[in-house]
């Protein structure tokens, strides 16, 4: 058996450099969410019918791929992990579609 | 039998013959130790992505309900303070900004940064859980925790209580109580996580203290970070969906 050491992951080049994000993106990644949660305050208090929980969805996921990209450094970390964490969100929101198509079709035009 | 495969251990390796030895931490079955910082984010996501599942069953049942009991649901959401949830909001981002630094303050080898940062999480971790909880005891004394003693009156007569909502029929106002328990099943394991964060915190400020985090071993920092701002973001979700839901009565 032969032992493979790839050190300098010439073989294997995925395996990310460990990247330090500096104290000016974090600064600026929180002033961003404070305004966007202003944002959501504001929006909440005007009459859009039925859009209103559509922009508060909108914010709230805009402000959750700021925190996993920035915050949670998915941007600078390997496509693996770019992978693991999309695949994850896109299982969420295939489980959500389809239990919600069920109680759709179930009672047809009632809802 | 077994095949010795690896000639040597890690503590018996010398630098020379066996270039990646470099800290103490660094495992022997990883080959480099992006390697094995590489495992340990990927498994904590695979941890956090259960937690997406286990926090979406009450979402999902959140969005089925609210679209059956809407009425209800827009005025019980509307005795929800906005105020303490938008402070609530801002406190907790103001925490994971400060675990955010920590993260850095570890990478870069300050210790005296690192316990600080770390202390300011933890306080704007207690600051959310304080305000939390003034919440709950808010509700308790309005009877608007679901069960034997939850009063719908300010939901039937909300004029006699100065509430400019629209009355509902006693039946529909019976299923504010889904929403209040909703609200106080998700914020509620919101807490619990948030609670669980801070024991491990206070853990994680201890050894940082004693220098464990500054040496180059960053991984307990930067994957309780990833709880933590994961945490963070289920909030960002339940306040305008708990809070938010229709602010502007006609």
């Amino acid at each position: 058996m032969t032992e493979q050491h790839d050190a300098s992951n010439v073989t294997n080049p995925e395996h990310a450099a460990h990247h330090i994000v500096t104290p000016v993106t974090y600064t600026i990644v929180f002033v961003t969410l404070l305004i966007f949660t202003g944002l959501t305050v504001i929006a909440a208090y005007v009459d859009m019918g039925i859009f209103n929980p559509v922009v508060a969805l909108a914010i709230a996921s805009i402000k959750a791929v700021i925190v996993i990209l920035f915050f949670m450094h998915v941007k600078y970390q390997s496509r693996l992990i770019k992978m693991t964490v999309a695949a994850g969100f896109f299982t969420f929101a295939a489980l959500i579609t389809m239990t919600l198509s069920d109680y759709i079709s179930r009672a047809w035009g009632l809802w | 039998m077994i095949v010795a495969t690896h000639p040597h251990t890690h503590e018996t390796a010398q630098p020379q013959e066996h270039e990646h030895v470099a800290l103490p931490q660094h495992r022997h079955h990883f080959e480099t130790e992006e390697q094995q910082r590489e495992a340990g984010t990927f498994g904590m996501w695979l941890f956090l992505l259960t937690e997406i599942m286990f926090f979406g069953g009450l979402f999902f049942s959140y969005l089925l309900y609210r679209n059956w009991y809407y009425d209800a649901f827009v005025v019980a959401s509307n005795q929800l303070s906005v105020p303490l949830g938008g402070t609530n909001t801002a406190v907790l981002i103001t925490s994971g900004f400060c675990m955010a630094l920590a993260v850095w303050a570890a990478e870069v080898r300050k210790k005296g940064l690192l316990v600080i940062t770390l202390i300011l999480t933890i306080l704007f971790g207690c600051v959310f859980i304080g305000i939390k909880a003034d919440e709950y005891h808010e509700k308790w004394e309005m009877h608007h925790i679901p069960g034997d003693h939850f009063d719908v009156a300010q939901f039937v007569n909300p004029h006699a209580y100065g509430l400019k909502e629209e009355p509902l029929p006693p039946d529909q106002a019976a299923h504010t109580q889904i929403f209040f328990s909703l609200y106080f099943l998700m914020t509620g394991l919101h807490a619990l996580h948030m609670m669980i964060g801070l024991v491990i915190l206070f853990w994680l400020l201890w050894r940082a203290n004693r220098g464990d985090f500054t040496s180059g071993y960053v991984a307990p920092i930067e994957n309780f970070a990833l709880y933590w701002h994961f945490v963070d973001i289920v909030w960002l979700f339940l306040f305008p969906l708990l809070y938010l839901i229709n602010r502007h009565p006609v």
